[in-house]
């Protein structure tokens, strides 16, 4: 059974929301989804300091077996990247929760965060 | 060893050598190169053995049982190869005037009537020098027709998730945003998130029927209606074509524009990327906006049709037109085949596809969509046994190859976990789709009593499992001569 930390939210195409400190957000893939998609190989960031809306694409993450869009589970502004994973993609697989982080947003409505799902929630929609 | 290792200091093959002296004084200087190309230094038997052995390294429907979904590897019958390449048809000069080239032309006119008739389009070219092209030369028609009319806000095109990827590649090419269609349990495309996404910025849909699902679209016609009520076009990805031959056709389904693999219907090599040919058939209302050029019949005469008399024409793909061998082999096909053979091959490939998925069921492998009817192709899923015993879809089909068979398409359609999408095509007999049953449930048996024996195939093969892992994170495409 994969590992789905229980203070995080998350999104149903599987992405993952940390709330942090100064009020930002990191995101990443669970690693349900890493396990789903295989050894990565490759993954584009957002755009830096670019606003995304909800739903949007944003991303994309590669493994040997399919590309997969990313998608920004909450709406906000761009204000980080993790670049260390155009050089080691497989830190998605190794460490979704942590090294392996996507982006930072700036939320724009701290609401959104109460739309996504808890990690019992995130637990049941892949169970089936 | 690639053939650039094997070289030695100045060896030639001096019987392939240009004979006499060539200037290049006519040559803008800036275009010469400076210093002589890397090129591999062989003698012509080297040659001959280095490609030969690559070529006995292969798989290849003339060695092996090819089930590779979505990819219809029928045999390539060598009567379609012998009369294609007759002299008359290999001599002739692509600038040849039309008064010189009219055994060919005739070929190539016959052929796109043809191919009118078998898919109920009114326009065709076969100008397009692949598949892929075909899709680009689709939507640019597309874009096209809602230009004319100044329908310039329609922005979207809509594909199923389960589609090749050329279509949301082709659309995006194109400068569209692809809104992506969610597929129902049953296989078919959800009506109603259909309904919620077709809109006023709806330029088309992207359709292949029978869908990689290996199931027929069972309310296409409820789909035309819906998006032309909406004002845009349907487009048919014809990569599945083999399947509805003489039975349906996309015309009459509804559609507006699609393209045609004659590599996979019409038994052209599938070669190494190529060359291919993607032939574009459209109803009326796209007729206009056809790439050139086209071979037109006037009177008894046939000529191409240029540029200049087709004014709203997306234009050429090629310098020419089109891959001609791989369309005359195409039409000589059709020929042979003729109208009740074609629907032949489209019932043979639909009964041996059920045949073998049924076979399959039977011997206790899980369907993707067991109530449904296969169409050319159908999926099996190894979920059950990635679960239950750790050993995947990869597993079993790089198995497959020990027994020299060749694995069937691996992980695609995405929607279904571990599966393998299986085409046996029209061409292989009963035996043979018995052998293949047979082997997979040797693999099953071999999987639950010695699964690392499985997890490490293929033994028998020039090379073992390959890290394509590594090989993607490290493309290494070029070879470099070592430094002295």
């Amino acid at each position: 059974m994969s590992e789905v930390p229980s203070e995080l939210k998350y999104s149903k195409s599987h992405e993952w929301v940390r709330l942090e400190d100064d009020g930002s957000v990191t995101i990443g893939i669970t690693e349900h989804a890493q396990e789903l998609l295989g050894d990565m190989v490759f993954v584009e960031l957002p755009d830096l300091e670019t606003d995304v809306n909800s739903g949007d694409e944003c991303g994309v993450v590669e493994s040997v077996k399919a590309a997969s869009d990313i998608y920004a589970p909450v709406s906000g502004f761009v204000v980080a990247i993790n670049e260390e994973l155009s050089d080691a993609p497989e830190i998605v697989n190794s460490d979704p929760y942590g090294g392996g982080w996507i982006f930072r947003l700036k939320l724009r409505d701290d609401a959104e965060m109460s739309e996504l799902l808890d990690a019992d929630a995130y637990e049941e929609h892949i169970a089936d | 060893m690639l053939i650039f290792e094997q070289g030695t200091k100045n060896r030639r093959a001096f019987m392939q050598a240009p004979r006499g002296e060539f200037s290049t004084d006519d040559f803008p200087a800036h275009l010469l190169r400076e210093t002589t190309p890397t090129l591999p230094e062989v003698s012509e038997l080297q040659a001959v053995r280095h490609y030969t052995k690559l070529s006995q390294k292969n798989f290849s429907i003339d060695t092996q049982f090819y089930p590779l979904g979505s990819c219809t590897m029928k045999y390539n019958p060598r009567g379609v190869h012998r009369l294609a390449t007759y002299p008359g048809y290999l001599g002739r000069h692509p600038l040849a005037p039309d008064q010189h080239s009219q055994g060919y032309l005739q070929s190539i006119y016959e052929l796109q009537e043809i191919l009118k008739s078998v898919t109920g389009m009114q326009g065709i070219s076969l100008a397009p020098m692949a598949g892929a092209q075909g899709e680009f030369a689709g939507v640019q028609m597309i874009q096209a027709y809602h230009e004319a009319r100044g329908d310039t806000a329609r922005s979207e095109i809509i594909v199923p998730e389960a589609a090749h990827g050329t279509n949301p590649a082709s659309a995006v090419m194109c400068g569209y945003t692809v809104k992506s269609l969610p597929i129902a349990d049953d296989g078919d495309v959800d009506f109603d998130a259909l309904k919620s996404i077709v809109g006023p910025q709806t330029a088309g849909i992207m359709l292949t029927n029978p869908s990689t699902l290996g199931v027929f679209e069972r309310r296409i016609k409820d789909v035309a209606d819906l998006i032309h009520d909406a004002g845009g076009l349907l487009y048919y990805d014809g990569a599945n074509l083999n399947a509805i031959l003489g039975k349906t056709r996309p015309g009459d389904m509804g559609f507006d524009v699609m393209h045609m693999n004659l590599h996979k219907t019409f038994a052209t090599p599938h070669g190494a990327g190529g060359p291919g040919s993607g032939p574009v058939a459209v109803a009326e209302c796209l007729e206009p906006y056809l790439p050139v050029p086209i071979v037109v019949k006037e009177g008894e005469y046939y000529r191409l049709v240029a540029e200049s008399e087709r004014p709203d024409s997306i234009g050429h793909l090629s310098a020419f037109a089109g891959n001609a061998n791989i369309m005359l082999r195409a039409y000589i096909y059709a020929r042979m085949l003729g109208r009740e053979g074609l629907i032949r091959a489209g019932e043979f490939a639909t009964l041996n596809a059920n045949y073998l998925m049924k076979r399959l069921q039977d011997a206790g492998f899980d369907l993707a969509y067991p109530e449904r009817r296969a169409t050319h192709e159908f999926i099996i899923t190894m979920a059950r046994q990635a679960k239950q015993m750790d050993i995947t879809a990869m597993d079993f089909a790089k198995r497959l190859l020990d027994y020299d068979m060749h694995a069937p398409t691996t992980y695609f359609p995405l929607l279904i976990a571990e599966c393998l999408l299986i085409e046996p095509t029209e061409t292989e007999s009963k035996e043979v789709l018995d052998k293949f049953v047979e082997v997979m449930i040797k693999i099953q048996q071999e999987a639950e009593s010695d699964p690392d024996m499985v997890r490490n195939a293929p033994y028998t093969r020039p090379v073992r499992r390959l890290d394509d892992v590594k090989a993607a994170r490290e493309l290494d495409l070029v070879w470099k001569e070592p430094s002295a």
